[in-house]
């Protein structure tokens, strides 16, 4: 899914996977650490997948 | 062509007067030129209009979901692999279908044809290798192998992998084509490039479905694109909503698309909706090994875990 949507261009960096237990606090804080990182870095996605007013032509 | 017809309802005559089926599926002529439409025979005077040509492109897996009659169908190499998925996805049992295999020579391409006359066609005719078109003031002989679907250009199982009796002898396969060359050329492409290339494959794309009622693979009850409580895409034509059902149509079919050109096919604004389905069965073959409908007795990537399965996507 990840290679899938990265292929119809999805920014590398976007998308992220992880497989998280409840009981695994400290590891969800550091991979959501990273992720809003990773994000930041990219620029923002109002171009991509987000939808804001109905496109009327 | 003419012999695959006659054998055709050679054999369907049969089944049908020795109480071996209730019913055969296969195509008969359209009533316009390229458009032969799928018939299903229950008697043997239905079994006369059955018919074969360069036109039966649809895939008839589509009419067999969920039927609980014994059934003949006419399958080419595609149909064939569409019928195995449906039975390993228990939407038909094995024994209740005859399938009358179709080693095939590929289908003929109605959107790439009519795109080459400026007036109607109101005539196709085939004989071997060529194909006549003509229309009110014109007449022109094309070579079939020009004017082949894509993916039955780059086909590499035209023979049936599943059959109980075949109307001719097997045809050689393929093997110099690549199926998956527009993709690597799209994955050469970076982020920008790749999602530009999109938006403008499907803008043309009017929300009819048809590509999704052509597929054999879209069975479910409700689509998702039908629900309303809750609704999971919007239904309107904002590229995001058109985008949105794409990319989920194409991955409900990840490691069952067959590649039969179906939706493709129907399709009246002739967008090459291929180009999602192909990335996903290239993934299946690349990570998995896996392509959709050969055997029967193995179970798709998708239903199935494995220790080794790749797992880099996963932190
Ligand atoms: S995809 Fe292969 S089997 Fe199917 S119609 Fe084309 S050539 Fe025939
Ligand atoms: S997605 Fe298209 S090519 Fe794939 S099985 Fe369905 S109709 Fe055939
Ligand atoms: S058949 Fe074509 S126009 Fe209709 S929904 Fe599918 S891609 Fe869009």
């Amino acid at each position: 899914m990840k290679n899938f949507l990265e292929h119809t261009g999805i920014e590398p960096g976007r998308l992220h996977f992880s497989w998280i237990s409840s009981a695994e606090s400290t590891k969800f804080v550091d991979v959501v650490k990273k992720i809003t990182h990773e994000v930041k870095m990219l620029d923002p996605a109002n171009k991509r997948y987000v939808k804001t007013e109905p496109k009327v032509d | 062509m003419k012999e695959y017809t006659e054998k055709i309802r050679e054999i369907a005559k049969r089944l049908l007067n020795d109480g071996t089926v209730d019913m055969v599926i296969g195509f008969r002529k359209g009533t316009l030129p390229m458009m032969n439409q799928p018939h299903i025979a229950t008697c043997t005077d239905s079994a006369d209009e059955l018919m074969w040509d360069s036109n039966c492109g649809l895939n008839l897996a589509n009419y067999v979901t969920d039927r609980k009659e014994k059934i003949g169908i006419v399958a080419k190499g595609c149909d064939s692999r569409n019928l195995v998925t449906h039975v390993i996805e228990n939407k038909i049992k094995r024994d209740q279908l005859y399938i009358i295999g179709i080693p095939c020579s590929g289908m003929i391409d109605h959107h790439k044809i009519t795109a080459m006359f400026d007036t109607d066609i109101t005539s196709v005719k085939e004989s071997g290798e060529s194909i006549t078109i003509s229309g009110n003031d014109f007449s022109k002989k094309l070579i079939k192998q020009d004017v082949l679907c894509e993916n039955c250009a780059a086909c590499t199982h035209r023979n049936p992998v599943e059959y109980d009796e075949l109307v001719a002898d097997l045809v050689e396969e393929q093997t110099d084509v690549d199926p998956y060359e527009s993709v690597t050329e799209i994955e050469s492409m970076d982020a920008e490039e790749k999602w530009n290339y999109f938006e403008d494959l499907i803008s043309p794309c009017i929300r009819c479905y048809a590509c999704r009622n052509a597929c054999p693979l879209c069975y479910c009850p409700t689509c998702f694109v039908d629900e309303s409580t809750p609704q999971w895409v919007g239904k309107s034509q904002d590229p995001i909503d058109v985008r949105t059902f794409h990319l989920l149509r194409a991955f409900h079919c990840a490691g069952r698309c067959t590649d039969c050109g179906a939706c493709e096919r129907v399709c009246p604004m002739g967008i090459k909706i291929r180009e999602f389905t192909k990335k996903l069965n290239k993934d299946c073959l690349e990570l998995y090994g896996w392509e959709a409908g050969l055997s029967l007795d193995e179970r798709p990537p998708l239903d199935t875990f494995k220790t080794d399965d790749p797992d880099e996507f996963i932190k």
